[in-house]
C-alpha cells in the first residue's frame, strides 16, 4: 500500500505536485493520468526518492520512506521509463540481474530468475539472453525493461508512459502482457500516462491529475459515469464516451446467469467491445458467456450492452 | 581512367622524388657538407629494375579497376618498397663507404624519405581499401618491423650515417630513449589522475565547466618554450627556499618543470575526454541506474565509465601522442630525452644528429597511436 498526505513539491515557486492526498491499495494498478506538464511523472518519482517533497509524508506499507535509504528503497521498487535506458554495455541477462546483483542474490538464483522472467515477457531466453539492447526492437527492449524491473520480485513496480514511444500494434500488445503480469505476479504497479484510452484499459484506478492535483480518484467506470468535473468530461472525450465505456466495462458485469444460446461463445472477462463485436461479425444478438476453464455460465443480450 | 587518385599521386610524388632529388648524401666527413648521390647512381641495376617493376605495379592499379585482388598486389608491392628501399640505401651506404676513409659519411637524402613515406602510404592505403581487421595490420606492422630490426642487428644499415651517429652515442641514445618515455609515461599518468576528476567535476556541475575549461584552454595556448620557461623562476625560487625539494631533484631546470608543463598541456585533452565521455552517456540510462538503486559510485563504475571509455581512451591517445612530441623541447631547460640530439644536432649543424633525436621521437609517437588504436577497437567491439 502506498499512502500520499499532503504532499507538495515545488519548482520555482510552482507546485508542480500541489497537496496530493491518495492511498493506492496493494496488489492493484493504479494509473495516473494528465496532459504533460500535471505532475504525474513528478509523483511517480516522489514515490522512489528520485526527488524530494516539499511539504508531506509518503509512506509505503505504513512506514515513512524518508527515513528508508534511498538505494534500499529503490532497490525493492521496479522502475520502468518511456526511453527504457537498457545499459548499451550489458547484455540482456546482464541488464535484468541489476538489481538482483546489487541485492547480492547467489548466482544460480539469478540465472534462473533470468529465464523465468525472460518467459514472463515472452522471450525465448535460448534466443536472447545474449543480445545487446541495439540488437533489440522497440517492443523488445521495453519487455526486457520490465522484466528487469520485475527482477528481484519487489511488491511496488512504477512505470512512466513505458510504452509512449511505440507504434500502436505493440503499444496493445504490451499493455495486455502487463494486465496478464499484473494479474499473474499481484504487484502493486503505478503507471503513468497522458493516454486516458490507456489508463482507462489498464487501471484498477485511475488518477487523473490537472495542474499539479488530483482531480478525480475512481474506477475506469466511474471516472466514465461520473466524470467529476468538465475537464474530466473533456479529457475523457464527450461524444466517444459510450465507445470507451464498452472497452472498459466486462461481460462479467452485465451478462444473465440464466438462458441459453447458441454459437461461439464469449469469455465473461471479455471487454463489452468485444461482446459487440462479436454479435456484430456473427450477426446475433444473443451470445453464450463462458468462464475462463470454458464452462458456460450464462449469456449476454445486445439490449444488454445498452443501459449505462 | 583514373581509379585511384591516392595512388596515382603517390607514384608521382616518388617518381620526381626519384628523378630530382638526391637518395643518398656523401661526404668525406661529418662536418662538410657532402655530394648528392641520385638513386640511378647508388643502388645496383637489378635493384633500379626491382623498384621501378614495384612502381610500374602501383601506377598501374592507379588505373584497373578495383578488386580485392588488385588491392593485394597493390598491398604486396607497397610493402616490398618499404622494406627494399631502406635495405638497399644501407648496402650503397655500405658500397660508398668502402671507397673512402672510415670517417666518410653516407646519409639518406630526401629522395630516399619520400620515396619511403609513398611506400608506406601506398601500403596504408591498400590496407584500408582491404578493410583489413586490427590482427592484420598490427601483424603486417609488427612483422616490417621485425624484419627491419633483425636486418639493422645483422649490420645491414651500419654505414649510413645515422646508424653510425647512434652506434657512436649507444649509451646516450638508450639513456634518451628511457628518459623521453619516463617523461611521458610520469605525465601522462598525472594528467590521468588530475585531468579526469576535473572533466568529471565539469560534468557533474556545469558551474564549474567555465572555470575548468576556460582555465586549461589559457594554458594551451601559451608557446611551448614559453611555458617550459615560465616555470624555471618559480620552481628556482621553491628549490631555493627548500632545499630538501632540491634533494628529491626538484629545481627550476630538470625533470621538474618539464613534467608540470607537460601535464598542464595534457590537462585539457584529458579532460575533455572524460567531459565528453560522461556527455556521451545516455541520461535514460543514468536516470534507471539510479532508479533501480545503484549508488552514485556504482552508476560511475558500472555505467558511467565503461560507456565513457572509448571517447576517454580517444583523449589519452591525443594526450600521449602530444606529449611525446612536447617532450622533445623540454630538452631545453635540460630534462634530457631525445629532444638533446635534436638541439645538439641544431647547433652543430648536423642533420644526422637531429635525425637521431626526431626519428625516434616519430616512431616512439607512431607506435603508440598504433597501439591506442588497439584498444580503442577493442573498447568498442565490447559495446
Amino acid at each position: 500500500m502506498i499512502e500520499l498526505e499532503h504532499v507538495v513539491k515545488r519548482y520555482g515557486g510552482r507546485g508542480a505536485v500541489d497537496g496530493m492526498t491518495l492511498t493506492i491499495e496493494a496488489r492493484t494498478l493504479c494509473a495516473f493520468v494528465g496532459p504533460s506538464g500535471c505532475g504525474k511523472s513528478t509523483t511517480l518519482r516522489l514515490i522512489n526518492a528520485l526527488i524530494r517533497p516539499d511539504e508531506g509524508v509518503i509512506r509505503i506499507d505504513g512506514q515513512d520512506i524518508a527515513a528508508i535509504k534511498p538505494e534500499t528503497l529503490r532497490r525493492g521498487i521496479g522502475y520502468v521509463i518511456q526511453s527504457i535506458g537498457l545499459f548499451p554495455h550489458w547484455n540482456v541477462a546482464d541488464n535484468i540481474a541489476t538489481v538482483p546483483r546489487l541485492l547480492h542474490w547467489p548466482k544460480a538464483r539469478i540465472e534462473a530468475r533470468i529465464d523465468e522472467l525472460l518467459h514472463l515477457l515472452r522471450l525465448d531466453p535460448g534466443e536472447f539472453r545474449t543480445k545487446f539492447p541495439h540488437q533489440l526492437s522497440g517492443g523488445q527492449q521495453q519487455r526486457v525493461g520490465v522484466a528487469r524491473a520485475l527482477a528481484a520480485d519487489p511488491n511496488i513496480v512504477l512505470m512512466d508512459e513505458p510504452f509512449g514511444a511505440l507504434d500502436p500494434p505493440t503499444r496493445e500488445a504490451l499493455q495486455g502482457e502487463i494486465r496478464r503480469i499484473q494479474a499473474e505476479t499481484q504487484k502493486t504497479i503505478v503507471f503513468v500516462t497522458h493516454d486516458m484510452d490507456e489508463a482507462l484499459r489498464l487501471g484498477d484506478r485511475v488518477a487523473v491529475m490537472q495542474s499539479g492535483k488530483l482531480v478525480q480518484f475512481a474506477t475506469p467506470a466511474e471516472i466514465l459515469a461520473k466524470p467529476a468535473n468538465e475537464f474530466v468530461r473533456q479529457f475523457v472525450g464527450g461524444a466517444d464516451m459510450s465507445i470507451r465505456v464498452l472497452a472498459v466495462a466486462r461481460v462479467a458485469e452485465r451478462m444473465r446467469r440464466d438462458g441459453a444460446a447458441e454459437g461461439e461463445p464469449i469469455r465473461e472477462r471479455a471487454s463489452l467491445k468485444e461482446a459487440l463485436t462479436l454479435m456484430m461479425t456473427s450477426g446475433r444478438e444473443i451470445l453464450p458467456v463462458i468462464d475462463d476453464k470454458g464452462a458456460r455460465v450464462g449469456i449476454i443480450r445486445l439490449t444488454d450492452l445498452a443501459h449505462l | 581512367m583514373i581509379r585511384n587518385r591516392v595512388i596515382l599521386v603517390l607514384v608521382l610524388t616518388a617518381f620526381v622524388a626519384a628523378l630530382t632529388l638526391p637518395f643518398l648524401g656523401f661526404a668525406p666527413n661529418r662536418l662538410v657538407s657532402g655530394r648528392a648521390i641520385a638513386l640511378s647512381e647508388a643502388v645496383s641495376a637489378e635493384s633500379l629494375a626491382l623498384i621501378i617493376l614495384c612502381g610500374a605495379v602501383l601506377a598501374a592499379a592507379a588505373f584497373l579497376s578495383p578488386s580485392r585482388a588488385l588491392h593485394l598486389g597493390v598491398l604486396a608491392a607497397a610493402l616490398a618498397l618499404t622494406l627494399f628501399l631502406p635495405l638497399v640505401a644501407g648496402a650503397a651506404a655500405t658500397t660508398l663507404v668502402a671507397t673512402a676513409t672510415p670517417i666518410a659519411r653516407a646519409s639518406l637524402a630526401g629522395g630516399f624519405w619520400i620515396m619511403e613515406l609513398s611506400a608506406a602510404l601506398a601500403a596504408g592505403d591498400a590496407l584500408r581499401r582491404l578493410d583489413a581487421g586490427l590482427a592484420a595490420k598490427a601483424g603486417l606492422v609488427i612483422g616490417i618491423a621485425a624484419v627491419l630490426v633483425i636486418a639493422g642487428f645483422s649490420g645491414a644499415f651500419d654505414q649510413l650515417s645515422l646508424a653510425k651517429e647512434a652506434a657512436n652515442r649507444r649509451e646516450a641514445f638508450a639513456d634518451a630513449v628511457q628518459r623521453h618515455g619516463f617523461l611521458v609515461l610520469v605525465s601522462v599518468l598525472l594528467a590521468l589522475l588530475i585531468g579526469v576528476p576535473l572533466g568529471i567535476l565539469a560534468q557533474r556541475r556545469p558551474r564549474w565547466h567555465t572555470l575548468v575549461f576556460g582555465g586549461l584552454d589559457i594554458v594551451q595556448t601559451i608557446p611551448s618554450i614559453a611555458l617550459f620557461g615560465l616555470l624555471i623562476g618559480p620552481l628556482a625560487a621553491l628549490s631555493d627556499a627548500f632545499p630538501e625539494l632540491r634533494q628529491l631533484g626538484i629545481s627550476g631546470i630538470g625533470v621538474a618543470p618539464a613534467i608540470i608543463a607537460l601535464v598542464l598541456y595534457s590537462l585539457l585533452p584529458m579532460a575533455r575526454g572524460a567531459f565528453a565521455g560522461l556527455a556521451s552517456v545516455p541520461a535514460s540510462v543514468v536516470e534507471t541506474a539510479r532508479g533501480m538503486g545503484m549508488t552514485g559510485a556504482q552508476i560511475l563504475l558500472r555505467v558511467e565509465a565503461p560507456i565513457a571509455l572509448p571517447v576517454l581512451l580517444s583523449g589519452l591517445r591525443i594526450v600521449t601522442v602530444q606529449a611525446i612530441g612536447l617532450a622533445v623541447v623540454a630538452a631545453l631547460i635540460g630534462a634530457g630525452g631525445l629532444g638533446s640530439f635534436v638541439f645538439l644536432g641544431l647547433g652543430q649543424r648536423a642533420l644526422d644528429l637531429m635525425l637521431l633525436g626526431a626519428v625516434p621521437t616519430i616512431f616512439m609517437a607512431l607506435g603508440v597511436d598504433f597501439i591506442f588504436q588497439i584498444l580503442l577497437g577493442m573498447a568498442r567491439r565490447t559495446p
